[in-house]
C-alpha cells in the first residue's frame, strides 16, 4: 500500500517543523528518512500515523485521506513501531505482542486463541520464541526492538513506520534488524523508517527522503539521491563517498580520516 | 498460556479465601457467635432449618455485622480496583482512588454536613455529592490546561484536590469544638462503624455502575499503559476509553468514601500485592485486585473492631498494616516486577 504526501506543513505554535513536504513511497518499498536531529522526523511520522491532527496538506495511505478516520481505521492501514517504549509496567513479552491485536477485537473483549496464534507466529518469524515468557523489561534492547516490530506485525496492517529501529542497537543487531526489515518489504510491506546511518540507509532502502529544516532536500532511489553534497548538507560534515561492488553499496569516511588514510598510504608506497 | 491458567486458579483461589474469611468474620465479635451458628443462620435464608440459635444471635448476625462485613468487603474491592484502573491509565504505579480529588471533596461535603448538623445519611450523601463534583472540577479545569492531557489531569487533580483540603479545614477551623470538630477528624480517619442496611443500598448501585464497565474494559487498560501514541496507533479511541474509566472510578470511590470515609493505602498497595501475585496483566490483575481489596479491607475491620474495646479508625490501621506489608513487598523481585 502507498504513502504520498502532499505539501504536508506543520506548526508548533509559531515554530514551522514541517514546511511544504511532498513524497511518495510505493507499496512494497522501504523508504528511509534521513536528516539532522531535531529536523521534524518524529512529527512527520506522527502526522502519517495519524497522532497529530493540525497539519495543513494532504497524506493518503493507499489511495485513501487520512483526515477524518478514526484511530481503529488507521491502525488497520498502518502500525507503529516506535524507538524506544518505556514500560510503565513490565508485561511479558507475549502479552506486550498480544497487544498490538486489540484492534481486531471489541473493546469489551479480550484477544483469544486466533490472535495468540498469530502472536506465535510472529515471534517465531523474528527468532524471539524463546522469550515468549520473559518480562520486557528483563530483554536486551535490541531483543526489545524485535518484539516492537513483532507488536506491530500482529496488528495485520500493510504499512509499517519504525522511528530509529536501530539508533539503540549493537551494529550486528542493526544488520539483524534490517535484514528482517528487508524480508518484510519484499513480502509487500510498505515500510517507513528515519535512521542516522547513510551507510546502511543505502544498502537496504529502495527509496531516501532526505530532510533539512523542515523541508526536502532530496528524495529518490539512493544511488541518485547520495552524494558527497547531500551528507554536507544533512549533518555540515565532509566525507569522501566510496563505491562498492559496481555501486551497490556506498560507503561514507569522514573527508579528514579519508585525506589522512591516503597520505599515509602515498607515503608508505614510495 | 499455562501462566493463563495458573493465575485463573489463583483468581478463584482468592475468592474462595473471601468467602472463608467471610464466614469466620461472623464469628468475631464481644458477642460469641459459633460457627455452625453462622452457617445455620445462613442455610435458613434458603432452605427451611429447625432453629438452634438465640434470636438474639439473628440479630446481631443480620443487623450489626452482616451490613459491616458487606461494606468493608465493598469498599476494599472498589478502593483496589480503581486504584488499579488509575494506574493503568494514567501510566503510573503512583496512582491511587484519590489522584483526582475525589476524597479530597467527599472529605469537604462530609465536614459541610456535619457543620451543619445534618443525619448521618445526609453526611454520606454530601459526600458523595461533593465528590462527583470535585472530579468534575478537576477534569474540567484539566481541559483548559496545554499540552499532555494526563499530566494536565494530575495537576489539576493536586490543585483542585488542595483546594478542598484547605475548605475542609476552614470548616473544622469554625466547627463546634465540643461536638463537631472531633465529629469531622473521626470522619476523615475513616470508620464503618455507622454501616447499616441503608449505607449498602445506598453504595451497591452506584458501586456496581462503576465496577462492571472497569472489569469489561480491562484488556484495554493494559493497551492504555503503552501510553497515548503507542495505544492510539495500535487503534485505541484512548481519550474515549480514559474518560470512561475516568467516570467509572469517580462513581466508585465517591461511594466508598461516602460511607466509609477517609481509608488511605488501599488503593496504591493492594493493586501492586495484586501485581506480585498475578502479574500486571489487567485480564488476572483487576479480578485479583477487587477480592484482594475485600479481603484486605474485612481483615484490617475486623481487627478494627475487635483489638481493643474502642474502635481503632480503619485509616490509621490500613497505614500502619499497609505501610510495612508494601516495604516487604517490594523489596522482592521477580520476572514481572
Amino acid at each position: 500500500m502507498s504513502i504520498t504526501v502532499n505539501d504536508l506543513s506543520f506548526n508548533f505554535g509559531q515554530n514551522r517543523v514541517l514546511k511544504e513536504i511532498s513524497f511518495t513511497a510505493r507499496g512494497g518499498e522501504l523508504l528511509s528518512v534521513l536528516g539532522p536531529n531535531g529536523v521534524g522526523k518524529t512529527t512527520l511520522f506522527r502526522c502519517i500515523l495519524g497522532l497529530l491532527r493540525g497539519y495543513r496538506g494532504q497524506i493518503l495511505l493507499g489511495g485513501t485521506d487520512i483526515k477524518g478516520l478514526g484511530a481503529a481505521e488507521m491502525a488497520r492501514l498502518i502500525a507503529y513501531v516506535p524507538q524506544f517504549h518505556y514500560p510503565s509496567f513490565n508485561y511479558s513479552v507475549f502479552d506486550m505482542v498480544l497487544m498490538g491485536t486489540s484492534v481486531h477485537v471489541s473493546a469489551f473483549s479480550r484477544p483469544g486463541r486466533e490472535q495468540a496464534k498469530l502472536v506465535d507466529a510472529a515471534l517465531e518469524r523474528l527468532g524471539i520464541a524463546q522469550l515468549k515468557e520473559r518480562g520486557f523489561t528483563r530483554i536486551s534492547s535490541g531483543e526489545q526492538q524485535l518484539v516492537l516490530l513483532a507488536r506491530a506485525l500482529v496488528q495485520e496492517s500493510p504499512i509499517l513506520v519504525m522511528d530509529e529501529p536501530t539508533s539503540n542497537l549493537d551494529y550486528g543487531n542493526q544488520v539483524r534488524v534490517l535484514t528482517e526489515v528487508k524480508s518484510l518489504v519484499s513480502e509487500g510491506y510498505t515500510i517507513i523508517q528515519s535512521t542516522h546511518s547513510p551507510d546502511l540507509a543505502f544498502m537496504f532502502s529502495d527509496r531516501v527522503l532526505a530532510l533539512k529544516d523542515g523541508a526536502v532536500l532530496g528524495c529518490g532511489p539512493p544511488e541518485e539521491v547520495f552524494s558527497e553534497e547531500l551528507i554536507y548538507a544533512l549533518y555540515g560534515m565532509r566525507v569522501k563517498m566510496e563505491s562498492l561492488y559496481y555501486d551497490r553499496v556506498r560507503v561514507c569516511i569522514p573527508k579528514h580520516i579519508a585525506d589522512k588514510a591516503a597520505a599515509a598510504s602515498l607515503v608508505s608506497n614510495l | 498460556m499455562e501462566r493463563d491458567r495458573g493465575n485463573t486458579f489463583i483468581v478463584a483461589g482468592l475468592g474462595i479465601l473471601l468467602l472463608v474469611i467471610v464466614v469466620l468474620s461472623f464469628g468475631l465479635g464481644r458477642y460469641p457467635v459459633s460457627a455452625g451458628e453462622v452457617l445455620g443462620i445462613a442455610f435458613s435464608k434458603i432452605y427451611p432449618l429447625e432453629q438452634f440459635w438465640a434470636d438474639r444471635t439473628e440479630t446481631v448476625l443480620l443487623n450489626i455485622r452482616f451490613p459491616r462485613i458487606i461494606l468493608a468487603c465493598l469498599v476494599g474491592a472498589c478502593l483496589s480496583a480503581t486504584g488499579a484502573a488509575y494506574q493503568g491509565v494514567f501510566q503510573n504505579p503512583m496512582a491511587a482512588p484519590d489522584i483526582l480529588g475525589a476524597s479530597a471533596g467527599a472529605a469537604f461535603g462530609a465536614a459541610l454536613a456535619i457543620l451543619n448538623r445534618c443525619s448521618s445519611f445526609t453526611i454520606t450523601l454530601s459526600a458523595f455529592i461533593f465528590s462527583l463534583l470535585t472530579v468534575f472540577l478537576v477534569y474540567y479545569f484539566s481541559k483548559k490546561i496545554k499540552g499532555k492531557s494526563i499530566l494536565g489531569l494530575i495537576l489539576s487533580g493536586i490543585v483542585v484536590g488542595s483546594l478542598f483540603s484547605a475548605a475542609t479545614s476552614l470548616v473544622k477551623l469554625v466547627a463546634d469544638p465540643t461536638d463537631q470538630l472531633p465529629a469531622i477528624i473521626y470522619w476523615l480517619m475513616g470508620s464503618l462503624a455507622g454501616a447499616g442496611s441503608r449505607e449498602i443500598k445506598f453504595a451497591l448501585i452506584p458501586m456496581t455502575l462503576g465496577l462492571l464497565p472497569l472489569l469489561l474494559l480491562r484488556w484495554r487498560m493494559n493497551v492504555l499503559t503503552m501510553g497515548d501514541d503507542e495505544s492510539r496507533a495500535m487503534g485505541i479511541n484512548v481519550n474515549r476509553i480514559r474518560l470512561t474509566v475516568i467516570i467509572c472510578s469517580t462513581l466508585t470511590t465517591a461511594a466508598s468514601v461516602a460511607v466509609s470515609g477517609m481509608i488511605g493505602w488501599v488503593g496504591l498497595v493492594i493493586p501492586h500485592v495484586a501485581r506480585k501475585i498475578v502479574g500486571n496483566n489487567y485480564h488476572h490483575l483487576l479480578p485479583a485486585s477487587v477480592l484482594s481489596g475485600a479481603i484486605f479491607m474485612l481483615l484490617v475491620d475486623n481487627v478494627s473492631r475487635n483489638l481493643l474495646t474502642a474502635e481503632i479508625p480503619l485509616g490509621i490501621l490500613t497505614a500502619f498494616i499497609g505501610a510495612p506489608f508494601f516495604i516487604y513487598l517490594m523489596t522482592r523481585r521477580g520476572e514481572y516486577s
